[in-house]
């Protein structure tokens, strides 16, 4: 329905030091899609990751919640997307945003019996694409919270499992006064690339679930998590944990790392306790944020963007000095991560889908801003440079490499 | 019968007015989708109930019940409004 108009190629301030020579990938044209306040933006790049051309606004005026690349196909995107006025719907492309047709069944709840006051989607959160072994198997995370199926790439999408409707659950989601500013959500699908029965999500609130026999039954993760503290809240109930952001390390798929509103935690299978490693982060910055980033090939390495979690939760770079944090150790330690990013005055964050990692060697780091930047780094972190200003609150981030 | 479209639905119309029959309210919104896929869904939510920022005026009344009755002569106008930046 949407067409877009190409911008000109924009090309990023010259690196003070020059990344590592690639050792082993080849060098590939990396696709960021970039997901907004009020539309889509695709930046393709060159080989070497340094032009950028932007095409785009899709859906202007749409809130586009998360953009995703099918990885089995790299050609198919799905937008969650919504307007102001509008319900939400899913939108799908099958030549690289070229054109965009909306889903004939986007996600929606199941009618609620003759009496009884059902629950709508107001937007469609999260997507998440299943292992290759299920191709046009796509899972879709909502707000309020719900967890949805396709099977036919995206065109028409189903409640998956029980737990939408299930009592229990439905207690564990609470209210929209429970969630966050613009809504309760379920996120953080992880598909288990071993075994596509095997998944994982999140819900703020509600806490970190797992199925093992494809959805028919679900166990509740939240054994080592903390919760706010001076309430009274018990641990023990899923409803009083707020995961941000799970991520299975793609090299280790039994090893899992989380940012949540209580701290960052590992999580190494079969164990069932998640361990705080956010303990070992600088006390003046704290290990409160929203996204995380796993390293594609070494599941040691794991990026964080730390904000400002305290008093009132202002959720702003803290003390307005922005920077991505690392563990190249599992969380024994963890590094700062500034160089080339605002020294001092910046008063941005990144929401908790807006940061991600190409599959490069030397990895690309890319993050979207609160304020409308986007930012990438072609060395692991090193150093960062800008590649976009001036674009709408930026909701989500996802990079996939091209042939 | 005559139905008026917002801008924000004209990607399903491709104008903002639209032809639809149907004896209900609910039944010329069925109608509309038929004609315009997906139209409906942007409109009103999966329990039946008409989205926060959607009104419908028929023949200038505001109509929050979907088995409001209807005949040919009657004009239905949906609106689309929204306030915030």
């Amino acid at each position: 329905m949407t067409r877009s108009a190409a911008r000109p190629a924009v090309r990023t301030q010259p690196q003070a030091t020059a990344p590592r020579a690639s050792r082993s990938q080849p060098a590939r044209r990396v696709l960021l899609m970039v997901a907004t306040r009020k539309g889509a933006w695709l930046y393709q790049s060159d080989a070497s990751r340094k032009t950028w051309r932007a095409d785009g606004p899709h859906f202007l005026g749409h809130v586009v919640s998360h953009l995703m690349l099918d990885p089995r196909d790299r050609r198919t995107l799905l937008a969650a997307a919504k307007t102001g006025h509008l319900g939400p719907t899913v939108f799908r492309s099958t030549d690289l945003g070229r054109t965009w047709k909306e889903a004939a069944r986007p996600p929606a709840f199941a009618k609620a019996p003759a009496g009884e006051q059902g629950r709508a989607v107001d937007h469609t959160f999260w997507l998440a694409p299943s292992p290759a072994s299920e191709p046009g198997v796509w899972y879709a995370g909502t707000s309020p919270q719900g967890l949805f199926r396709s099977e036919d790439g995206g065109a028409t999408w189903a409640p998956f499992s029980t737990i939408n409707d299930d009592p229990q659950y439905r207690e564990w989601m609470g209210t929209a006064q429970d969630g966050t500013p613009d809504g309760p959500k379920l996120h953080s699908i992880i598909v288990d690339p071993r075994d596509p029965n095997h998944l994982y999500f999140g819900m703020s609130g509600g806490g970190v679930h797992e199925t093992v026999d494809g959805g028919k039954t679900w166990r509740v993760m939240i054994k080592g998590m903390d919760v706010v503290e001076g309430f009274g809240f018990d641990p023990a109930k899923p409803t009083f944990h707020d995961p941000h952001c799970l991520r299975m390390c793609p090299s280790n798929p039994d090893r899992i790392y989380q940012q949540n509103h209580c701290g960052i935690y590992r999580l190494d299978r079969p164990s069932d306790t998640w361990v705080r490693i956010g303990k070992s982060m600088p006390k003046k910055v704290g290990d409160i944020g929203f996204p995380l980033v796993v390293h594609p090939r070494d599941d040691n390495t794991a990026w964080v963007f730390p904000m400002d979690g305290t008093a009132v939760w202002p959720r702003t770079s803290p003390e307005g000095r922005p920077a991505v944090y690392v563990t190249r150790n599992a969380g024994k330690t963890w590094q700062r991560l500034a160089a080339g990013l605002p020294e001092a005055q910046a008063w941005w964050t990144v929401k908790r889908q807006a940061m991600t990692a190409d599959e490069a060697d030397p990895v690309g780091l890319y993050f979207g801003t609160t304020s409308g930047e986007l930012w990438m780094s072609r060395d692991e972190g090193r150093r960062w440079t800008c590649i976009a200003q001036h674009l709408p609150e930026i909701y989500a981030v996802e990079a996939a490499q091209l042939g | 019968m005559k139905v008026l479209i917002p801008s924000a639905l004209h990607s399903y119309s491709g104008g903002s007015v639209a032809e639809a029959n149907g004896a209900t309210l609910a039944a010329v919104l069925a109608d509309l989708d038929r004609l315009y896929p997906g139209i409906r869904f942007r409109m009103i939510d999966e329990q039946n109930r008409v989205r926060r920022h959607i009104r419908i005026f028929i023949n200038g009344e505001q109509v929050h019940d979907l088995t409001q009755p209807l005949i040919a002569s009657d004009e239905v106008v949906i609106v689309q409004a929204l306030s915030g930046g």
